[in-house]
């Protein structure tokens, strides 16, 4: 439990005064990559988060459930920065507080996002898709004269045959189906790089076979990342997670595996409606 | 050289190509054959030609801004305007003793309104190389300043429109203004020379339209190859997805600044090249209904396709140079009604039309 009681004081923390600080670097030696301690979030008095406290663990596939206006989505938001907290604080690692940072600052720090509504730009072909995604120096002037290096364009149909997508690199992504547009834009994920990725409902949309890849995908990729999937297809759900974490009314109902979640009477209480 | 070739857009090869002929077969037919001759054209004739390529070079910048950047800018003749002032304001200091009232320094109004010396902003003027570097600083200054403030507080859409709208207003109502300094309503004319030449010979009239083509075709180019780059990517998936691009890591604020601060520069070359052909600049440059028909051009014209905007931009103003000329009370409603129908029958303009054909008999 130790762990977790972390100072959030400020700038005086815990990593102690022989520490390096590596710029850019995140620091997760006591485990955790995010801390969201007491969060709350409040939309015209309807409470979207209520002090909500939650720890994803670097490396960690951890999966988020919880009926509808639980709070998911807002939680994502809150990670992201496109919504600030009334309350609370966030921390990436131990050292990088994402409530002083915007959106861009957050998604070059490593915590990219999956939206759940597939998000990708039609006009474009699924190469460029890619291309916009990867990491690289982001501001306009390098963006102006930036250039594929033969590394760079290896990664991109590295990662567009991950993504099932290699044949169709030169088509634009308005024409994909539904679940070919969340798989590219798992795969834009893929070319951020990211540290942390939270992956809003990943499987809408797609075909039996599509869904049991993306399970495989998410699979691979724990260790090297950390996931966190908001998911409703409990079947999915149990297929790929350890732990999961249960969302109700803007708080954490419990946590623990599938099975320990299923059985327990207060989650099946808040799924039946009781 | 990719951005040159064109490639399998044939449309945009075919303006590029009609674009380099009036460029320069029209000065070259007037410096060859005599002026009885049919081939030679008429001076009304070569600067209605040269200013329509200074409106092309506008609705051009626009279509940076509007087609690939999505901001409904509807301000945009507000630096087109500007330009046009600072040439005006070197064409002003050229006519020198020449003038009404002969004063070698103070421009006529000046001299009408009793001011005894030339205000500071009027200084530098008399060097052209100055002049020019204010036609470009200027918009973008005012662009930057403007845009930093409202990109940054993410103001969107129709808001943004109507502040945009209302800069240009503004600006108007100043100009309008004696005290101002610029020649109140009349603003700036009787322009005498440019570079020591006498500004309505033939000669020059050709040199005017020749620099107006070549700027024109050497901004389209440069346009094209700007979208063609990373940045025009990003700027296009800023247009269909904002706030996702600013999740993959890009500031937003700063790619929309940069596009809108160059379209206004083209806007203020646009301006400065107009007003020698067109022998005058007053405040109504400035009006809200010139940035309106500016949008017209271009949403004519197609859209997103930088060509688009040159062809729509020089068909509006063929047909606005014939209406006016024979029915001038119609002009303004031909105008909206060719609005209505584009935006309800072409939403892609003259040039998505032309790729349906295309498509069509290919198919």
């Amino acid at each position: 439990m130790n762990q977790h009681t972390f100072d959030l004081s400020g700038k005086d923390n815990k990593t102690g005064a022989g520490s390096l600080l590596v710029k850019g670097e995140v620091d997760t030696r006591h485990g955790p990559i995010l801390y969201l301690e007491d969060v709350s979030v409040s939309f015209d008095g309807f409470k979207a988060l209520n002090q909500l406290s939650l720890y994803i663990e670097a490396g960690e596939l951890r999966c988020l459930i919880g009926p509808n206006g639980a709070g998911k989505t807002t939680l994502m938001d809150v990670i992201t920065g496109k919504t600030r907290p009334d309350t609370g604080s966030v921390f990436f690692g131990q050292t990088i507080d994402l409530l002083q940072m915007d959106e861009p600052a957050i998604a070059q720090a490593g915590i990219c996002r999956k939206f759940q509504k597939p998000s990708v730009f039609d006009a474009l072909t699924v190469f460029e898709n890619m291309e916009l995604a990867l990491k690289a120096d982001k501001r306009t002037w390098p963006t102006l004269f930036h250039r594929l290096t033969g590394e760079q364009t290896d990664r991109i149909h590295e990662i567009t045959g991950t993504i099932g997508l290699s044949s169709s690199h030169q088509l634009r992504a308005g024409i994909l189906s539904h679940g070919q547009k969340q798989w590219l834009e798992i795969g834009m994920l893929l070319m951020q790089e990211p540290k942390v990725m939270l992956v809003d409902e990943p499987i809408a949309g797609m075909t039996h076979q599509e869904v049991e890849r993306t399970a495989e995908l998410l699979l691979s990729l724990q260790g090297q990342r950390s996931i966190v999937v908001v998911e409703h297809d409990m079947e999915f759900v149990r297929s790929i997670a350890r732990k999961v974490t249960v969302l109700h009314e803007g708080s954490v109902l419990t946590e623990g595996t599938m099975d320990e979640v299923q059985n327990d009477p207060r989650v099946i209480q808040v799924y039946l409606g009781g | 050289m990719k951005f040159i070739a064109l490639g399998h857009d044939k449309t945009g090869a075919s303006v590029l190509i009609a674009l380099t002929a009036v460029t320069f077969i029209i000065p070259f037919c007037n410096l060859v054959f005599p002026a009885a001759s049919p081939l030679h054209f008429s001076a009304y004739t070569v600067s209605v030609l040269g200013k329509y390529l200074t409106f092309a070079l506008l609705g051009l910048s626009l279509d940076l801004v509007w087609g690939y950047c999505g901001i409904l800018a509807l301000g945009h003749g507000a630096f087109f305007a500007l330009g046009g002032y600072a040439m005006g304001m070197y064409l002003m200091r050229q006519i020198g003793t020449r003038g009404v009232y002969g004063d070698p320094l103070l421009p006529d109004f000046m001299v009408f309104l009793n001011w005894k010396e030339l205000p500071w902003y009027w200084q530098g003027f008399d060097q052209l190389w100055f002049a020019l570097l204010m036609v470009v600083l200027v918009p973008g200054v005012l662009a930057f300043i403007f845009g930093w403030l409202a990109f940054r507080s993410r103001v969107t859409g129709v808001y943004l429109s109507i502040i945009t709208q209302a800069l240009t207003y503004a600006l108007l109502l100043a100009f309008f203004r004696n005290e101002m300094g610029f020649g109140g309503n009349n603003g700036l004319t009787d322009f005498k020379e440019i570079l020591g030449f006498n500004i309505q010979s033939e000669a020059v009239r050709s040199g005017l339209i020749m620099t107006s083509g070549m700027t024109l075709i050497a901004a389209f180019l440069l346009c094209r190859w700007l979208v063609n780059t990373k940045l025009g990517r990003v700027v296009t998936a800023i247009r269909d997805q904002e706030s996702r691009v600013r999740f993959l890591g890009y500031r937003v604020e700063m790619f929309k600044l940069w596009i809108f601060v160059f379209a206004a520069m083209l806007a203020g070359i646009a301006g400065a090249l107009y007003v020698p052909q067109a022998g005058i600049i007053n405040p109504s440059e400035f009006s809200p209904l010139n940035s309106l028909e500016i949008v017209v051009w271009v949403a004519m014209g197609g859209r997103g396709t930088l060509y688009g905007a040159i062809i729509g931009a020089v068909l509006v103003n063929f047909g606005k140079t014939v209406l006016t000329g024979l029915l001038p009370e119609i002009w303004l409603f031909s105008l909206g009604a060719v609005f209505i129908i584009v935006t309800l029958l072409l939403p892609d303009g003259i040039v998505g039309l032309l790729r349906r054909r295309s498509l069509e008999q290919r198919a």
